[in-house]
């Protein structure tokens, strides 16, 4: 052991900091819980004044009333909590007990922000149901009106079909189509620079094009220009090819990010082994790169999707324009609520399958 | 002739001259180890031996035939010159099984059952046959680089690159991985190692070339090179390696 050497530094002392006992939060947490168990009790209220007004009557209804109005009684427990805690931590603090005041002090603003997160919650679903009631329900009825979800629904299913069938197609075109640019934008030498520079070219041209003009151009002007083949396809295969195009442009990029961001040393490793260009990027490069980038494949394949609903300018029958036919007929946009649902449904458990696909793979290799 | 003759190789990297009119021979069955400070070229040479790098000037030569320059079959070249990285450079994505067999199966058309029966039998020589469905990332290091090893093997090489391949690892997983390439060299199998392990470079080396600046500096039997380095640089370098506790 060596000796410490003698002109050390003096050491610096340390002098806690008083802790705070949060009662001033807890109180205005207790306040606003009590405040919100008014305001729910009013707004049940004016539904109840709607509900008699529109000589709808239920008992059912009238007991799901006052268990909302019971339901701001639960804030009262995180606020009472909290300012328990409080008044712990403040007799703690006269007693000098720093410890024991920072531990209460600390417990009694987690509950005062408890009661504010639900009490947040709560009141945005106040806001949502006054809305909804305003002007004698006129939210409800013109976009929930039942009857006419329930007399449209088949008509709307049947039409969303032609949407599924469009974004399948579309889908599988786009992923095939956009890893084809994306490779053509890749290619490495001078030979393949006209290549590179028409697979640039058509990327940067489609993504700044909106789909709703490439959809218009394709789907009525390649019938007029007479060409037997455009001439004889049904507009929804026109809609196929224009989502294709436009959406291939974002996946190849997607694709393009996903192939850079693959290391150039597993790039020499294949190589090294004596794997051609094309092996490397087919074994090697591809699997990784598609893996890494699934998430942004399938949000664009999402976007797609949605945009299948843009097909409705050139006069394709899709859920939308079939619910905006109802909806003209029936002055009532229920219909068209009936479709932003089904898109609603279809997308979510694609969202939930790709965080799934997510963890499975990092579970399998962290690495990659 | 020569096994493998590196004469007067130039090598760029844009205004940065890495590899300034380089000789070297190698003749077959001998253990070459390249010491030196690092950015003295060792890597960029074995780089360029194995066709990952194009040269500037100069050539090289395996078995007479020249193997830069236009023209040259790299995929071929790459099937009997093989290289094993600092960092391993498994796929991350396939099987340490996979791993091996991908190349036997795709450049030389081995089928499958043999491209595995093969690398099964590399996997028990190394004893890590257990570990042939397993995927890299669930291998130690030393285990990594003996599989990256035994796949630069499966392709039957006759001359073998190590580029620092144990310089990334633990420090006790070092030996493991130089038991294998001692068990090599018994074997008579041609090694070029680019490498910081001084003591191991001075039991199997066959020649030791002490480089720097881009050119062999100095080369020899490890015992002149270590004992009696004539070289003013080499001394130098040494002796910090022996104020490290390197040597």
């Amino acid at each position: 052991m060596r000796e410490p050497s003698s002109n050390r530094k003096e050491v610096r002392r340390r002098n806690p900091t008083l802790p705070r006992d949060g009662f001033g939060f807890a109180l205005a947490a207790l306040t606003l819980a009590i405040l919100l168990l008014l305001a729910t009790a009013w707004v049940m209220w004016q539904v109840k004044q709607v509900m008699s007004a529109n000589q709808f009557r239920a008992l059912w209804a009238d007991f799901v009333l006052v268990l909302v109005v019971l339901l701001p009684l639960g804030l009262l427990f995180p606020a009472g909590r909290s300012l328990g805690q409080a008044g712990a931590a403040r007799r703690a603090l006269q007693s000098e007990n720093l410890i024991a005041a920072r531990v209460h002090g600390a417990e009694a603003l987690t509950w005062a922000w408890f009661t504010l997160g639900y009490a947040g919650a709560l009141l945005l679903f106040l806001l949502f149901v006054l809305f909804f009631i305003a002007n004698n329900v006129a939210v409800g009825r013109t976009f929930f009106q039942l009857e006419l979800i329930a007399n449209s629904f088949g008509l709307i299913l049947k039409a969303f079909w032609v949407n599924v069938v469009i974004f399948l197609f579309a889908g599988v075109f786009s992923l095939v189509w956009g890893l084809v640019v994306a490779v053509a934008k890749l290619l490495p030498g001078k030979p393949a620079q006209p290549i590179r520079f028409i697979a640039t070219f058509y990327t940067d041209a489609f993504l700044s094009l909106p789909s709703i003009i490439v959809i218009y151009l394709i789907g009525f002007g390649l019938p007029l220009t007479g060409i037997g083949f455009f001439r004889n396809l049904p507009l929804e295969a026109l809609a196929v090819l224009a989502l294709t195009l436009t959406y291939g442009a974002y996946m190849a990029e997607v694709y393009r990010a996903g192939l850079e961001s693959i290391h150039p040393s597993q790039w020499a490793a294949a190589r090294s082994l004596g794997l051609s260009y094309s092996q490397t990027l087919r074994f090697v490069v591809i699997p990784q790169a598609v893996r890494r980038i699934i998430p942004p494949l399938l949000n664009n394949f999402i976007g797609m999707q949605k945009d299948t609903a843009l097909v409705n300018v050139v006069g394709v029958i899709d859920a939308f324009n079939q619910a905006r036919i109802i909806a003209s007929n029936d002055f009532n946009l229920s219909a068209v609520t009936t479709v932003a649902i089904l898109f609603i449904l279809i997308t979510i458990p694609q969202t939930r399958l790709v965080d799934r696909l997510v963890e499975r793979d990092r579970a399998r290799f962290r690495q990659g | 002739m020569s096994f493998l003759e590196v004469k007067n190789v130039v090598k760029r990297f844009g205004a940065n001259e890495v590899l300034r009119g380089l000789n070297l021979t190698v003749e077959e069955h001998q253990v070459v180890c390249l010491i030196g400070p690092s950015g003295c070229g060792k890597s960029t040479l074995l780089r360029c031996v194995n066709g990952l790098e194009e040269i500037q000037g100069g050539e090289i030569r395996l078995h007479g035939d020249r193997i830069t320059g236009p023209g040259v079959d790299l995929n071929a070249l790459r099937r009997d010159v093989g290289i094993v990285f600092q960092s391993f450079n498994l796929f991350p994505h396939m099987t340490v099984l996979q791993n091996i067999t991908l190349a036997p199966t795709q450049v030389l058309r081995m089928p499958e059952a043999e491209a595995q029966e093969k690398a099964l039998a590399l996997l028990r020589r190394i004893g890590l046959e257990h570990k042939a469905r397993a995927y890299p990332d669930q291998l130690s290091g030393g285990q990594q680089q003996r599989v990256a090893i035994v796949r630069a093997l499966a392709m039957e090489p006759m001359l073998l690159l190590l580029d620092e391949i144990t310089s990334a690892l633990d420090p006790e997983l070092v030996s493991e991985v130089l038991n294998l390439l001692r068990e090599l060299a018994q074997e008579g199998m041609t090694m070029i190692l680019a490498t910081h392990e001084m003591g191991f470079a001075r039991e199997v080396a066959s020649k030791v070339c002490f480089m720097y600046e881009g050119v062999v500096h100095e080369e020899g039997p490890p015992e002149q090179i270590f004992s009696q380095p004539q070289h003013e640089r080499t001394q130098q370098f040494l002796a910090s390696i022996i104020e490290a506790g390197r040597l």
